[in-house]
C-alpha cells in the first residue's frame, strides 16, 4: 500500500526546516537583546545587565531624528510616484497586446534583476556629468526608480485577476471611462496597490546601496546606521535604531500580508 | 426584421449612442474610440522616467568605461579606447573578479542546500496556518533591513559575541581555532575571515532562494508523486527521478537572486570579512577616492556580463516560468 499519501514528513525534514528557520530568525532577535544591554564598549554576550536608558538616549539625539526625517520624506515620495508609474505600466502591460508588451516589462524589471551598484554609480555619473547638485530628489530618483517594480509586480498580479467581463460591464451599463476607473477598477485593485505601495515603502526605507551613491553629505537612516557599522562611535544607540528599524519594517510587512492574502477572492474571478 | 427596427424606434433610443458631454465624458469619448491613444498615454510617464532616468545614466556609464584615465594628470580622456578593459585584466583585477565569482557560486550552493528542506516542507506538508506562518517566517527576513541583518552578524560574530561564546561553553573552541587556520578561509578571527562574509551572505540572501523554490515545489503535481511510488518506487528515487528535476527550475530562478545580488555587493564584505576586495567593493573605491569612473565602469560591466550568461542559461532551463 505505498499508494497512501503521507501526511506527515520525515523527522530529518522537519528538523531540518526547523533549523533553517531558526537560522533565519535567531539573528534579528538577537538586536531586540542588545537594545537594553548595559554594557556600552563592546558586543559581549551575554549582556552583563539590562537598561531602559538608551531608549532615552536615542530619544534625545538629534541626528537620529533628522536621519529618520529624511528617510520618511524620501520613502514618501519614492512610493507615491512608484504608485503612479507601477500601475500606468501595469494597467498598460495586462490591458492590451502590443508591439514591444515583453521589452517593457523587462524594462521594469531591470532596475531590480541588475546589482544594485550598478543603478547607483550609474545615477552617479549621470548626475556629474548632467552637473546636478546632490538634494532630496536625487535621492527619490534613484528609489523611484527600483520601487516602480513592487507596486507593478503587485498591480500586474491583481489586474489577471480580475476578470475583463466587469469593465465591459460598467461600460455597457452606460459608465465612462473614468467612472468604471473610479467604481470598478480601483476598489479591484485598491488593495493590491495599497499592499505594493506597503511594500515599496519599506523598500525605500531600508535601501542603502544606490543611496550611498546619490545622497552627496545628507544622512538617512540607512546612511546612517552604515557610518556605525564601518565606525562604531555610539554602539547603544545603534542598537536601538537597529531595533526600531525592525518594528518599523515590520508593520507594512505585515500589513501588505494581510491585505494580498485574500487576494484569490476578487469580486468577477470565477468568470 | 422589421419588427425589431420597430422596436428600436418606439423605445427612439438610437442605435449610436450621442457623444458625451463635458471635458471628462469627451475624453472618455476619445478612448474608447482610440485604444491606442490610451496605451500610449499611460505608458509615456512610466517609460519615459525608466528611459531616461534608469537606462539613460546606464548607457552614460557603459560609454565612459571606452574612456580612460591619464596617468599624470588623473583626468578622464575623453577618447575612445580599449585600455580601461585591459586594465581590468591586470592579475590583481582579474583576482577580485574570481574571487567575487567564486563567493557568489558557493553561497549560491549553500542557499540551495539550506532552502531546500524549508520550501520542501512548506510546499508538500504545511497545511492552514502552519503555512501562513512559514511564508511569513520567509518573508519576514527577506523584508527587513539588509544593515540590521548585517549588523546582527556583526554582535554574533564579534571576538565576544554570541558564537565564541557559544563554542566555549561547548568546549569545543579548539574546533573552532582549527578551522581559523585552515589557508583560504581562515583568518583571525570569524569576523574577518572569508568565513563571516560568506556565512553573512549566505544568512542575507537565502530568503530569495526559498520562494521560487517553494513555488516550483508547489507545481509538482500530486499525481506524478503518486504514480512514482505506485510504480515501486523508494521515496528517496521518488525525489532522485520526478521531484527534484520538476523543481529545478525554481531552483535556478532563486539562484540568480542569490548569484547576482552576492555579485553587487559591496557593504557585507566591507564590515564582515578580509581587506581583500570583491568586485562592489573595488567599483566604489575606483568611483570614489580614485576618481577613475573608467575603471569602475568597466567593472560593473563584469556583473553585467556574468549575470547575461547566467539568464541565458537560466532561461534555456526553463527557469523564468518559476518567477
Amino acid at each position: 500500500m505505498r499508494s497512501d499519501r503521507q501526511t506527515s514528513a520525515p523527522l530529518g525534514l522537519k528538523l531540518a526546516a526547523a533549523g533553517g528557520l531558526l537560522f533565519l530568525h535567531l539573528p534579528i532577535l538577537l538586536i531586540f537583546v542588545y537594545a537594553f544591554t548595559t554594557e556600552d564598549k563592546s558586543y559581549q554576550w551575554p549582556p552583563p545587565g539590562f537598561t531602559l536608558k538608551w531608549l532615552g538616549v536615542t530619544w534625545s539625539r538629534p541626528d537620529v531624528w533628522q536621519a529618520l526625517g529624511l528617510s520618511v520624506r524620501v520613502a514618501t515620495i519614492s512610493t507615491a510616484v512608484a504608485l503612479v508609474l507601477g500601475t500606468l505600466c501595469a494597467a498598460a502591460v495586462s490591458r492590451s497586446r502590443f508591439f514591444g508588451r515583453e521589452a517593457v516589462s523587462l524594462l521594469v524589471i531591470l532596475p531590480i534583476a541588475l546589482p544594485g551598484i550598478i543603478t547607483g554609480i550609474s545615477l552617479r555619473s549621470a548626475f556629474s556629468i548632467a552637473e546636478i547638485p546632490f538634494s532630496t530628489w536625487t535621492i527619490v530618483l534613484g528609489h523611484a526608480t527600483f520601487c516602480v517594480v513592487i507596486v507593478y509586480n503587485n498591480a500586474v498580479a491583481r489586474f489577471r485577476r480580475t476578470s475583463g467581463s466587469l469593465i465591459e460591464a460598467s461600460m455597457d451599463l452606460g459608465a465612462d471611462g473614468f467612472q468604471t476607473f473610479r467604481y470598478v477598477i480601483l476598489p479591484n485593485i485598491g488593495t493590491a496597490l495599497l499592499a505594493g505601495g506597503m511594500l515599496a515603502f519599506a523598500l525605500s526605507f531600508d535601501e542603502v546601496i544606490v543611496t550611498t551613491f546619490t545622497a552627496g553629505q545628507q544622512q538617512t537612516l540607512p546612511i546612517w546606521m552604515l557610518e556605525e557599522l564601518v565606525r562604531p562611535r555610539q554602539r547603544p544607540v545603534t542598537n536601538v535604531v537597529a531595533m526600531v528599524v525592525v518594528l518599523v519594517t515590520l508593520l507594512p510587512i505585515l500589513a501588505a500580508f494581510y491585505l494580498t492574502r485574500d487576494g484569490d477572492q476578487v469580486a468577477g474571478a470565477g468568470k | 426584421m422589421s419588427a425589431a427596427s420597430a422596436v428600436v424606434a418606439q423605445t427612439a433610443s438610437p442605435i449610436i449612442l450621442e457623444g458625451r458631454s463635458g471635458m471628462f465624458g469627451r475624453l472618455s469619448d476619445l478612448f474608447w474610440r482610440n485604444p491606442r491613444l490610451l496605451l500610449f498615454l499611460m505608458l509615456t510617464p512610466p517609460l519615459l522616467w525608466l528611459g531616461i532616468v534608469y537606462v539613460g545614466s546606464l548607457f552614460a556609464l557603459l560609454l565612459q568605461s571606452f574612456f580612460s584615465i591619464d596617468e599624470f594628470s588623473g583626468l578622464i580622456r575623453y577618447e575612445f579606447t580599449l585600455k580601461t578593459y585591459g586594465e581590468l585584466l591586470q592579475p590583481a583585477n582579474l583576482d577580485i573578479i574570481v574571487r567575487t565569482v567564486s563567493m557568489a557560486a558557493s553561497v549560491t550552493l549553500a542557499s540551495a542546500i539550506i532552502a531546500f528542506p524549508i520550501a520542501y516542507f512548506a510546499a508538500r506538508y504545511a497545511r492552514g496556518a502552519w503555512k501562513a506562518l512559514f511564508y511569513l517566517g520567509v518573508m519576514l527576513p527577506l523584508w527587513s533591513s539588509y544593515l540590521v541583518k548585517v549588523y546582527a552578524w556583526k554582535l554574533i560574530l564579534a571576538k565576544e559575541g554570541i558564537l565564541n561564546w557559544l563554542f566555549a561553553k561547548l568546549h569545543l573552541t579548539w574546533l573552532l581555532e582549527a578551522w581559523l587556520s585552515l589557508p583560504i578561509v581562515g583568518g583571525n578571527s570569524l569576523s574577518i575571515s572569508y568565513t563571516g562574509t560568506f556565512i553573512v551572505f549566505v544568512y542575507v540572501w537565502m530568503p530569495f532562494m526559498i520562494l521560487p523554490l517553494q513555488a516550483a515545489l508547489e507545481r509538482v503535481p500530486v499525481n506524478l508523486v503518486e504514480a512514482s511510488t505506485d510504480l515501486g518506487a523508494t521515496p528517496r528515487q521518488t525525489f532522485r527521478k520526478v521531484i527534484f528535476p520538476l523543481a529545478l527550475p525554481g531552483l535556478i530562478a532563486g539562484s540568480i537572486f542569490t548569484f547576482s545580488l552576492t555579485l553587487g555587493d559591496y557593504i557585507i564584505p566591507q564590515i564582515i570579512g578580509t581587506s581583500r576586495l570583491f568586485i562592489g567593493q573595488a567599483v566604489y573605491a575606483h568611483q570614489g577616492t580614485a576618481g577613475n569612473i573608467p575603471l569602475a565602469a568597466a567593472f560593473t560591466v563584469v556583473p553585467m556580463v556574468v549575470m547575461g550568461l547566467y539568464l541565458w542559461m537560466a532561461k534555456r532551463m526553463g527557469a523564468f516560468d518559476a518567477l
